[in-house]
């Protein structure tokens, strides 16, 4: 169906469907409407992976048109196997957002749905362009729906927290535009194909590889620039929150698989230290920050820190691994397949994590850990399902979340003893953190009248509830698929990323 | 005869503009205030045809010169043209209900109007010194008096006073680089210029041909609003009637842009090495200034003034790539800023009423609950000031980078983008007080007519239109600058 734009679709319908809904009357149209265009695109979206062939690493549904043609800027939309699983955690993510604001959000609910059509449409064209400056397009575009959506709908401190994400992220970018723009004064293309191959010197390709660490890093985020995502979480709406921690930031992690390691391998394995460094910090120190949370959204939101430092730490594995192995590549692809798993996995469990939070905000109008306590006696089945969502983060097994966390700290191993056990205390402080917010939470006896007064999940939430715990546990327990069509390119991103392409003078 | 008459032909829109400029004001004698709009009607005609006149007359891929080399019409003059003649029949179009709320709505103005827009094209299609001195001075006196047409207003009257006395000080420089040049290069015709200097050796050296282009580069700096000739900017911005300053914002910097680069390029383009270095410094710190004292605004046409300022820095830049795609990148910059600009202040005359100017950065609270529509179309100019995609401001910028990486300047690059974050903070500020701040339920609901509605709405919507299909303007002002350079 839809042979050969199947991608454009999945950009515009959104987008397009997120216009309409803007405009058609509050509630009573425009959000069954969003429904439906969100439910199609994930429908459509299905496409791509009965479509797709996990053999080889070219990309698929290739879409190719010139769009500026005086800088041979074309619109060129592909996937391959890193970026068609993320498209549909997206459309997936999508769904249940539209889902979760359905009743709760009262201030022009329509509004909020095209929002995030919008941002879906977008997304989707931030994994599909296989331009850069296509996907520098909507890398930026994508920042204006976010930011209103965090400044209208937001917590009360939700203008400081929107300005600090949006101009975090935009000073981020605009590094990378510069760097895009010198390879394409080097090359003549702005093609993400051309770009791998473009040879540079050693001195650009630092300063490249730092442009894209600031651009990327900022969005992982990383440790130190991690700081604007506390507030972003804290303050944004339900929905808000569950797209910044189950897509955005993955849109950092693609960003390093798709341009950093390939574009500049040479300095992306001078400076792995700096990266596997920074992961570290992320992993360990944000984990001991995640532990004195007050504010279940903030100690969510650096949880995700964390996880998503295993992610960044996956990825600049490699270069130890080889340089152990004596060159050969055998056994890198364990850590960026585990980084890829974390993310999808982190998609599920952040964005469950967040739907739950909210859950209980829309009954209390507060995340205060304090002021909960022995909710489960009110509510069992949420408890079953926060406890659910609780175990996966700290990666219990059986869950997604152990999947790639285990292939990192497994890879991890061979590159260092040190990094995996760095990286292998997640496991106590992870569990620290999540199990106390449990324990504060949910169990324990009734702490005061208002949880007293709790009413558990009507069907709606059981709904969003009922599919997420599915996919974690699905994936937890039978990865295979993921990894199946990841692999191929997976190691197709390895020989690139190890293979010099220094210009030599 | 007909010879003769076919010899001016390229030349034909402007005459006709000049014939027509006459027939308004004569009109405008026989009509009333009640009648007053047959003069605004004729004055858009003009435009409408002098426009259609442009489009026709000449192909695309031409030069040709006429009045002894002194007139050229080029496809970049073409372009420029069409652009500056259909941005002052928007302005004018806009300006429309602004007047007469102010009892503004005379034919004087539009007259004033006709004549500086006469003064624009000449400045773009001046091929000799003289020509431009005389464009330029057609267009900045009509200017100076329409800054000053509200005259028991005290604001307006100082506005006009500074823009006078600065703009007479910039025209003085100017006149005076000009004649230096004149004395070394022995002729007026820029391209003769050219060519006489590119005779002489190491014309690097000589201290003559320095001064005259340091006078030059000070002339264009006042007309262009560069730091550190930037004082004007502001208070002029701030001073004229918001219809006026979306005039003064919008099409006179597409002609000064034609006149910086017939100056400098084709006249002196041998000189590239030392203006380039003036060039870098007047930038950057249009850059700096223009973004940072921004920040401190609290008046919406400040800040848009000083705005204007670091936008002008980015158009300098692209010319100090000194490369056809440089020229080519500032052109569009240029035309696109032109659009944004109306548009930014279209939404302020929107707000106004009769008894407020509404110019104030407050006056924009709760705009999004308001006027709905209104506020997504300021949204889009913002977002496109500030470079952000899918507006056409990140086009404009985008391409403007490009050329100074591509002149090796890689530096400048870095620092126009860490200035256009910081622009980027009091961009969102303004969209932050439409969409985020609770609106004041004393302010009375706009009376804009459904005109105007549709013109803000054709405006917003092409620099959307213009963000997401660039590519045909692109190629329009890289395909006329290729045929002239």
């Amino acid at each position: 169906m839809f042979d050969g734009y199947l991608l454009s679709v999945l950009v515009w319908l959104p987008i397009i469907g997120g216009i309409i809904v803007l405009f058609s009357p509050e509630k009573r149209v425009a959000r069954p409407l969003a429904l439906v265009v969100s439910v199609l695109t994930l429908l459509l979206s299905l496409f791509l992976w009965t479509g797709f062939n996990a053999e080889g690493y070219a990309m698929q549904f290739v879409e190719l048109a010139p769009w500026i043609e005086p800088f041979k800027i074309n619109y060129h939309l592909g996937v391959d196997g890193i970026s068609m699983p993320l498209i549909l955690l997206n459309t997936f993510t999508t769904v249940l957002i539209v889902v979760a604001g359905w009743e709760v959000i009262q201030k022009k609910p329509g509004h909020y749905m095209a929002a995030f059509l919008i941002m879906e449409g977008i997304i989707n064209g931030v994994f599909a362009a296989q331009d850069a400056m296509l996907f520098y397009v909507f890398f930026e575009a994508m920042l204006i729906p976010m930011f209103i959506v965090i400044g209208v709908w937001g917590g009360d401190n939700r203008v400081y927290a929107t300005m600090k994400f949006f101009l975090y992220t935009f000073f981020g970018s605009v590094f990378m535009l510069i760097s895009l723009i010198y390879m394409y004064s080097q090359g003549g293309s702005f093609a993400i194909a051309d770009l791998h191959e473009l040879k540079l010197g050693m001195t650009p390709q630092i300063l490249i590889f730092l442009s894209f660490l600031i651009a990327f890093g900022v969005k992982v985020p990383m440790w130190p620039v991690h700081t604007w995502l506390p507030d972003a979480h804290v303050q944004a709406p339900t929905g808000g929150s569950v797209v910044l921690a189950a897509i955005m930031l993955k849109i950092g992690g693609y960003g390093f698989l798709r341009f950093s390691l390939p574009m500049v391998p040479d300095a992306a394995q001078e400076l792995a230290w700096l990266v596997i460094f920074m992961s570290l910090v992320a992993v360990v120190y944000i984990g001991f920050i995640a532990l004195v949370q007050t504010d279940m959204k903030k100690l969510v939101a650096y949880s995700s820190i964390a996880h998503m430092g295993f992610v960044t730490l996956g990825f600049f594995l490699i270069y130890p691994i080889v340089a152990n192995n004596g060159g050969d590549t055998n056994g890198s692809a364990l850590a960026i397949q585990g980084g890829m798993v974390q993310m999808v996995s982190h998609g599920f469990i952040s964005g469950a994590m967040f739907l739950s939070i909210g859950v209980l905000y829309d009954r209390m109008h507060t995340r205060e850990i304090s002021a909960y306590g022995g909710v489960v006696n009110r509510m069992p089945i949420f408890g079953a399902f926060f406890i659910l969502f609780a175990m996966a983060n700290t990666g219990l097994p059986g869950t997604s979340g152990f999947v790639g966390e285990f292939m990192v700290i497994l890879a991890s191993f061979k590159a260092n003893f040190w990094i995996a056990f760095l990286a292998a205390t997640t496991l106590i402080v992870g569990a620290a953190y999540t199990l106390w917010l449990v324990k504060r939470v949910i169990l324990g006896d009734i702490a005061n009248e208002n949880v007293g007064a709790l009413n558990d999940l009507n069907r709606r939430e059981f709904f969003m509830m009922a599919v997420l715990a599915i996919a974690v546990i699905v994936l937890g327990l039978w990865p295979d698929p993921l990894t199946h069509v990841m692999s191929d390119t997976i190691d197709h991103i390895i020989q690139q990323a190890t293979t010099s392409k220094l210009l030599l003078p | 005869m007909s010879g003769y008459l076919s010899e001016i032909a390229p030349a034909y829109p402007e005459i006709f503009l000049l014939v027509a400029t006459c027939v308004v004001l004569l009109v405008d004698l026989f009509v009333n205030d009640e009648n007053r709009l047959v003069t605004y009607i004729i004055a858009q005609l003009s435009l409408a045809m002098t426009a259609w006149m442009v489009y026709s007359g000449t192909d695309s891929s031409t030069v040709i010169t006429t009045f002894n080399d002194m007139f050229v019409a080029d496809p970049m003059a073409r372009v420029l043209k069409i652009s500056v003649l259909l941005i002052t029949m928007a302005v004018f179009a806009y300006s429309r209900p602004y007047l007469k709320d102010r009892n503004m709505f005379k034919g004087e103005l539009f007259t004033l109007g006709l004549f500086a827009t006469l003064g624009m094209m000449v400045m773009i299609s001046a091929k000799t010194m003289l020509l431009v001195y005389l464009g330029l001075e057609l267009l900045s006196l009509s200017l100076y008096a329409m800054v000053a047409f509200r005259r028991d207003n005290g604001v307006a009257s100082e506005a006009a006073m500074k823009y006078f006395v600065l703009g007479a000080i910039a025209s003085g420089m100017l006149l005076y680089g000009m004649s230096i040049i004149y004395g070394l290069s022995g002729s007026l015709n820029l391209q003769t210029i050219a060519t006489n200097l590119a005779a002489q050796d190491s014309i690097m050296n000589n201290i003559g041909l320095l001064l005259g282009l340091s006078f030059i580069l000070v002339g264009l700096g006042f007309k262009l609003g560069v730091v550190p000739f930037h004082m004007w900017i502001p208070d002029v911005y701030h001073g004229a009637p918001t219809a006026i300053t979306m005039f003064l914002g919008a099409a006179p910097k597409i002609a000064v842009f034609a006149m910086v680069l017939r100056l400098l390029v084709e006249a002196l383009g041998g000189m590239s090495d030392g203006w380039q270095q003036i060039l870098i410094l007047l930038a950057a710190l249009s850059l700096f200034v223009g973004n940072v004292i921004a920040i401190a605004q609290t008046n919406l046409k400040r800040m848009l003034a000083y705005s204007t300022i670091s936008h002008m820095g980015f158009v300098a830049m692209g010319i100090l790539a000194a490369n056809e795609a440089g020229y080519a990148a500032s052109m569009f910059y240029i035309i696109t800023y032109a659009i944004i600009s109306m548009g930014g202040f279209a939404v302020i005359i929107f707000l106004s009423s009769r008894k407020s100017e509404a110019d104030e950065l407050t006056d924009l609270k709760g705009l999004s609950s308001r006027h709905p529509w209104v506020a997504f179309m300021m949204l889009l100019f913002l977002f496109s000031m500030a470079g952000v995609p899918p507006t056409v401001g990140f086009y404009a910028k985008l391409s403007v980078i490009q050329a100074v990486v591509g002149a090796d300047l890689v530096w400048l690059a870095v620092f126009a983008v860490v200035m256009s974050v910081i622009g980027a903070f009091y961009y969102l500020r303004a969209i932050k007080i439409m969409y985020f701040d609770e609106a004041e339920t004393s302010i009375a609901p706009s009376q804009a007519s459904f005109e105007f509605g549709a013109l803000l709405s054709i405006n917003g919507l092409a620099v959307l239109a213009l963000g997401i299909l660039p590519g045909g303007l692109m190629t329009i002002c890289v395909s006329s600058i290729q045929v002239i350079f």
